[in-house]
């Protein structure tokens, strides 16, 4: 009844073209988002902003670049969390280098530096391919990890691994409490959603899909591979990018490249594969899954922990995470964002059966 | 000591090295010839078999019951995946199963920790590592008697895995279901059970590969990151060739050892955790299906 869009005509080509069509979704849309701006500092807690909305929004960016490149692009990567960690410290650099620069202005540059590494990356796809590719990807991850380890000069000549992030200062106002980074993080996240969301419907988003259907298919009917897939290692990079900056900056307030291992490539790759490959709302759905689920099999687990030792709840931990995954594939394999809309479908004719 | 004779042991060394990364791809190669499916597992699985076996050891069991007693549970715990896994997930696109073996690389890391325990256990074979007499009495280089026994134990592996896959009915149905699943299901070859014999086969190996890997650096969690530097190997040698798993090993191997002597020092050493992986890239740009890979061919 309440989702049905009988009565709603398209009766111009703007109309038809427009971003969200149903009225219904624009609607709920715009509650969301009036939701997390002034909502949610009524009923959230400093706890649970900075220890689960936080990261959830920044998971949800870096899973939006991840699904670009392998959900539109079809290209297999397991190597987002070097993309991260570039961008992590690239913004430590630039912040405490040029003191003077913008923070706002540091993340997208940062995310652009992750967009150069991406391209670099990217540019053997054209002749390897599949899975050969998502090892040759691993390589990058490796290879970003040994160097930040290695060479002291991106971590300021300081031999501490575990880097505290400056402060950060917009037009004379310091970011400093939970809600504060909750807001810049929910800026960027919204723009970056809604330029993500842009980019796949339009020429260069039909190209990326067109390369992940047949790569040589698309080549025939003059879609350039080269640009087409390095685009989308360089989009997915610098989402990566400013994904990682923000992670450094907002959430755990320190750059440490031991926070961006293979198992980070591997959990943005689960977000997607849970939320849905190509799909945008996918990525949310993902990332709020894979981030509640740890804290969900904790406080579970905490009730039994009386007589259970703590190490048998980490192992058990992670045998629920990995049979759950399994779990999800079988029942879902196309992932939540799959499961809303037969949702929709459903709602569409409720209360009639067809 | 001259610096040929240093070279060469350093060579022989990453041969013999090698050997043992292709022991651990051996098993991603059996997988993915059968099923097409990338097996991130395979690591957890040595971890699982290299656990088993050296737990039940340590009960005091006899050193071959011991062997008898973890091939039946990595047999069982095959059939176990064809029935809960893979089974429902006939059809889905490849990256569906890669993911779903991500999923069991967890499940199975748990389960091996939470039945056994995280200590480190030693692990005793049998095969003494000291270096081998003759050779170094006769030409002055140093070459381990444990590489060597286990550069051989892999190569009666490789041969009884070949002979299997080419002779008899199993390795004939075995071959038709590499080549194309739905073709061979049609004639009547039971898919399914083909996989779980399949993942039987990569258990054994990921058996014989934890228990070398395991009195190498001691039976514990660390040795399933064993698999992520096999999988240059995977790429350099080809997904579906178990020469190439054998020659890529060879190759990352050696190269590896001698980038890590000659190259090290001038960049600031640690490389060895992404070189095998520039190597493979480097050999990739040419041939982009690996080595021995089977021939991508793309139609429109």
């Amino acid at each position: 009844m309440l989702y049905r869009e009988s009565g709603q005509f398209k009766t111009s080509y703007q109309r038809d073209m427009a971003i969200f069509p149903i009225r219904q979704d624009r609607w709920s849309l715009i509650a969301v988002l009036i939701i997390s701006v002034f909502g949610v500092p009524l009923i959230a807690s400093d706890h649970v902003i900075a220890g689960y909305l936080v990261p959830f929004l920044i998971w949800s960016m870096a899973a939006v670049g991840l699904n670009i490149l392998t959900g539109y692009t079809g290209q297999l990567s397991l190597g987002h969390g070097a993309f991260m960690m570039v961008g992590a410290y690239s913004a430590y650099n630039l912040a405490v280098r040029i003191p003077e620069l913008p923070i706002v202005l540091v993340f997208i540059l940062s995310g652009l530096i992750a967009a150069i590494f991406g391209v670099l990356v990217g540019s053997p796809s054209l002749r390897i391919k599949g899975f050969y590719l998502a090892v040759a990807t691993l390589a990058a991850q490796f290879f970003v990890e040994w160097v930040f380890g290695t060479f002291s000069w991106f971590t300021g000549g300081m031999m501490s691994m575990v880097l505290d992030t400056p402060p950060m200062i917009i037009l004379g106002y310091r970011i400093s409490s939970a809600l504060d980074n909750y807001y810049l993080v929910l800026a960027f996240v919204v723009v970056m959603t809604l330029v993500a969301k842009n980019l796949v419907r339009s020429e260069i988003g039909r190209a990326w899909m067109a390369i992940r259907d047949m790569d040589v298919a698309a080549e025939v009917i003059g879609i350039r591979p080269l640009y087409t897939k390095l685009s989308a290692f360089a989009v997915s990079s610098f989402y990566g990018g400013v994904a990682g900056a923000l992670y450094g900056f907002c959430y755990v307030k320190s750059v440490d490249f031991t926070a961006f291992d293979l198992f980070v490539s591997l959990k943005v790759l689960f977000m997607i594969i849970i939320g849905g490959l190509g799909s945008i709302l996918g990525c949310y759905l993902g990332a709020a899954f894979i981030v509640i689920l740890p804290i969900l099999i904790n406080t579970w687990g905490s009730q039994f922990s009386q007589n259970v030792p703590a190490d048998l709840i980490s192992n058990l931990e992670h045998m629920i995470f990995g049979g759950l995954i399994i779990f999800f594939l079988i029942v879902e394999p196309h992932g939540l964002a799959r499961l809303w809309m037969t949702t929709k479908e459903k709602l569409r004719l409720w209360p009639f059966p067809h | 000591m001259t610096g040929f004779t240093f070279v060469i042991e350093v060579l022989i060394a990453g041969l013999l090295s090698g050997v043992m990364y292709s022991l651990v791809a051996l098993g991603f190669v059996l997988i993915f010839k059968a099923s097409g499916v990338f097996n991130f597992a395979q690591g957890a699985m040595v971890l699982f078999a290299a656990l088993t076996f050296v737990r039940i050891l340590e009960m005091g069991v006899n050193f071959w019951l011991a062997i008898a007693i973890a091939l039946a549970v990595m047999i069982v715990m095959a059939i176990i995946i064809e029935r809960v896994m893979l089974r429902p997930l006939v059809a889905q696109p490849v990256i569906i199963l890669f993911m779903a073996t991500i999923g069991l690389n967890y499940f199975l890391e748990g389960l091996a920790q939470a039945i056994w325990d995280a200590e480190v256990h030693g692990l005793e074979i049998g095969i003494p590592d000291v270096p081998w007499m003759a050779v170094l009495e006769s030409t002055n280089i140093l070459i381990s008697l444990f590489d060597v026994w286990s550069a051989v134990i892999c190569g009666v592996l490789v041969l009884v895995l070949a002979y299997f896959f080419q002779k008899g009915r199993i390795g004939r149905a075995l071959r038709a279901v590499a080549d194309d699943n739905q073709a061979a299901m049609s004639v009547g070859i039971p898919l399914q059970q083909i996989w779980a014999i399949v993942w039987a086969v990569a258990g054994m190996v990921a058996l014989v590969a934890g228990a070398i890997w395991g009195q190498r650096l001691g039976v514990q969690f660390s040795i399933s990151l064993v698999a992520l530097k096999a999988l240059p190997v995977l790429i350099l040698g080809g997904f579906n060739s178990i020469a190439g798993a054998i020659l890529g090993g060879l190759i990352i191997g050696a190269s590896e050892k001698l980038a890590e002597v000659y190259l090290g020092p001038i960049i600031g050493g640690g490389i060895e955790s992404w070189a095998a992986y520039f190597i493979a890239m480097l050999f990739l740009m040419v041939r982009p299906q690996g080595l021995f890979g089977e021939e991508i061919i793309e139609r429109v």
